[in-house]
């Protein structure tokens, strides 16, 4: 019995810490904790609009969770998907004239390659820089995330600039590029339809195929799998190109089904809250797309929180910090109690 | 002050948040820990350095926060790693964000959005004498404090590293099994080398609040503590190496600020040239990879780096 509570409290000990750090910053800020938690859930599943703008942020969380997901299962460490979708939206806008002149039942599926190409190229470069030149990718993927801001940033002032050439922004993409809102007035679209049916394929991919089997027994163990005969170094770089394809994709569906414009700050950290949701969804597809649900809730809840309570969306990233820590400490509990019975089997035997 | 004595003087205040940085992670990492989360308690202790420097005006005091910061992360990552055996990587991540998190909403909820609260500045402190030699006396001998720690540590921490204790603390990294069996404490080793790491990160932060700017920004760490990740790498895991490694990356820093003084122009060939801005900011972070292509595959780190030990019985 004390077992169990203890487990309970071992369980809960980080979400209730963290719960109570954040009452308290918001406490010393001078606001309401109570009000600040009505307008979180008012803003995230109160009505039809909030619902709307819950599924519309989960939409490339769920597809860039996607891709982080792929690669940690791998066993590789890719925090770029922050990159990866600025290089997806940033591809898609760059060719935008001339995915403009395809009839819209084409423009949007070659988009959505285009997306996924850039994407999985930036992420190829550190696969790459792991395979080749012994980078670590844990480093390399961050620094690639500061180079596509900083790219991305000279494009909008630049040679993407809008026409009129007086706004850091890029013109609005082609109409037939902007994916079909599916409840007007509210701002959901098509492409929270295509994150769903992304993380099928994911499911598919993961479970159901050899390279799926072989990606992920490199993940548990590359010596293993090595010896088994699999080529580690090609599962590394498979899971990568996925991975960032992914990423790529969720800036697509950001940009054609949202903002329609490019511009410097375009992912408010998507690529980083992705990692929550795909650690938080226990790299499992079906995981991935609740905890990107209760993420995008969280962001639509903050953006009405800042607006009603006064309390800054930066606290959000709070949130997602603990979510990891937790998660981190809930799967080496889980292991230290197998590694418990396995070692009671042994002695027994 | 002649244009040389300026560039390098500014390098050496710009590498030493990353010096103090791989200093702290080397002594975690040769004990078998990769901290992944210096970059967040960089951010910690830059935020705690900002905060007690304004409340108390004394700059001092600023640091002493920093460290208790770093120190108070560093402690919640080793329980988390070492005496839980959580993934290092994954845990690393959760901190880095959570820091991102709660800097910007503490900065937010003390000081508000339009406050120009500025903390006290650590001030030079020119040595005697040495600071009159040539050209050396203006580039070493005029820092802060801060910059002088970062050389007697650097030494203190290769010596240690050649004593007994540090031969433990190297055996934790190499062959935790190996240390174990001849009596070295794996976890207790571990657990004050990730607190050590900490402390420095934490320090590391202060710079960047009380000697290089008076203010603090959302996320202004951007990235530092993965370009001393590539120090650390880069230095070979080694003090001195790190000192030098962390000099070409704080380099590449000043030439940016160098650049962008002088309007971004730059002549080549006999070409005026405009540099975009963006160019210049992204110059630090395209200078880590090309270093790390370069030479990250021909090093290699401790042998159980990342490895959580756990006896068998």
């Amino acid at each position: 019995m004390n077992g169990r509570l203890g487990q309970l409290a071992g369980t809960l000990a980080f979400p209730l810490a963290g719960l109570a750090l954040i009452a308290g910053i918001i406490l010393l800020g001078g606001k309401s904790p109570a009000l600040g938690l009505a307008a979180l859930v008012s803003g995230s599943l109160g009505g039809a609009f909030a619902l709307a703008e819950t599924a519309i942020r989960a939409c490339p969380l769920l597809l860039a969770g996607l891709g982080v997901a792929v690669a940690f299962r791998a066993g590789v460490w890719n925090i770029g998907a922050e990159g990866q979708i600025y290089f997806g939206a940033l591809a898609v806008v760059a060719l935008a004239p001339v995915l403009g002149l395809l009839p819209a039942a084409a423009a949007v599926p070659a988009a959505f390659l285009v997306a996924a190409a850039a994407g999985g190229f930036w992420a190829w470069v550190p696969a790459f820089l792991r395979t080749r030149r012994g980078v670590q990718e844990v480093i390399s993927t961050i620094m690639l995330n500061f180079i596509a801001i900083q790219l991305v940033s000279w494009c909008v002032h630049g040679p993407l600039k809008e026409s009129s050439g007086q706004f850091p922004y890029s013109d609005e993409i082609p109409a037939s590029l902007m994916l079909p809102r599916l409840l007007p007035p509210t701002r959901l679209h098509l492409g929270v339809l295509f994150a769903v049916a992304a993380a099928a394929v994911v499911w598919v991919f993961l479970f159901r195929t050899l390279r799926g089997f072989q990606l992920r027994a490199v993940g548990a163990s590359p010596e293993a799998a090595a010896h088994a005969g699999i080529p580690t170094e090609r599962s590394v770089w498979e899971a990568m190109a996925v991975s960032g394809a992914l990423a790529g994709l969720a800036g697509a569906v950001q940009l054609m089904g949202v903002s329609h414009i490019l511009f410097e700050k375009f992912s408010p950290g998507y690529g980083y809250t992705a990692i929550a949701a795909a650690l938080l969804g226990g790299l499992h597809p079906v995981g991935v797309a609740l905890a990107s649900g209760l993420l995008g809730a969280l962001e639509a809840g903050a953006s009405a929180m800042q607006r009603e309570a006064g309390i800054s969306t930066v606290i959000v990233y709070l949130v997602q910090g603990v979510i990891i820590l937790s998660v981190a400490h809930q799967a080496a509990r889980r292991r230290a109690a197998t590694e418990a019975i396995r070692q009671r089997g042994a002695q027994e035997v | 002050m002649t244009g040389l004595e300026e560039f390098l003087t500014g390098t050496i205040r710009l590498s030493a948040p990353l010096i103090l940085a791989a200093l702290g992670e080397i002594v975690a990492q040769r004990s078998g820990v990769i901290n992944i989360s210096i970059e967040g308690m960089m951010l910690g202790g830059a935020f705690a350095g900002f905060a007690a420097g304004v409340a108390t005006g004394s700059p001092a005091a600023g640091v002493m926060a920093a460290a208790a910061a770093g120190a108070a992360l560093g402690s919640v990552f080793a329980f988390l790693c070492v005496v839980r055996n959580a993934d290092q990587i994954v845990a690393g991540m959760g901190i880095n964000i959570a820091m991102v998190g709660l800097t910007g909403a503490l900065f937010r909820a003390l000081f508000g959005m339009e406050s120009l609260a500025s903390a006290p500045r650590l001030e030079d402190w020119p040595i005697p004498v040495l600071s009159q030699l040539p050209v050396v006396g203006r580039v070493f001998f005029e820092q802060s404090l801060l910059v002088y720690v970062c050389g007697a540590l650097a030494l203190g921490i290769w010596l240690f590293l050649r004593s007994p204790q540090g031969l433990g603390l190297r055996a934790c990294g190499a062959r935790p099994e190996a240390a174990d069996a001849a009596g070295v404490r794996v976890g207790l080793t571990r657990f004050a080398a990730v607190v050590f790491g900490g402390t420095m990160a934490g320090v590391a932060g202060a710079y960047l609040t009380l000697a290089q700017t008076s203010s603090f920004a959302e996320n202004m760490t951007s990235g530092r503590g993965f370009i001393a990740l590539a120090v650390v790498i880069f230095g070979r895991w080694h003090p001195v190496g790190a000192v030098l490694a962390a000099l070409v990356f704080g380099g590449a820093n000043e030439a940016q600020f160098w650049f962008q003084a002088r309007g971004s122009q730059a002549v080549i060939a006999g070409v005026q040239v405009h540099i975009p801005y963006q160019a210049l900011l992204a110059l630090p972070y395209v200078v880590t990879l090309a270093v790390l292509t370069v030479f990250a595959g021909s090093y290699r780190g401790p042998r159980a780096l990342g490895k959580p030990y756990v006896r068998s019985r």
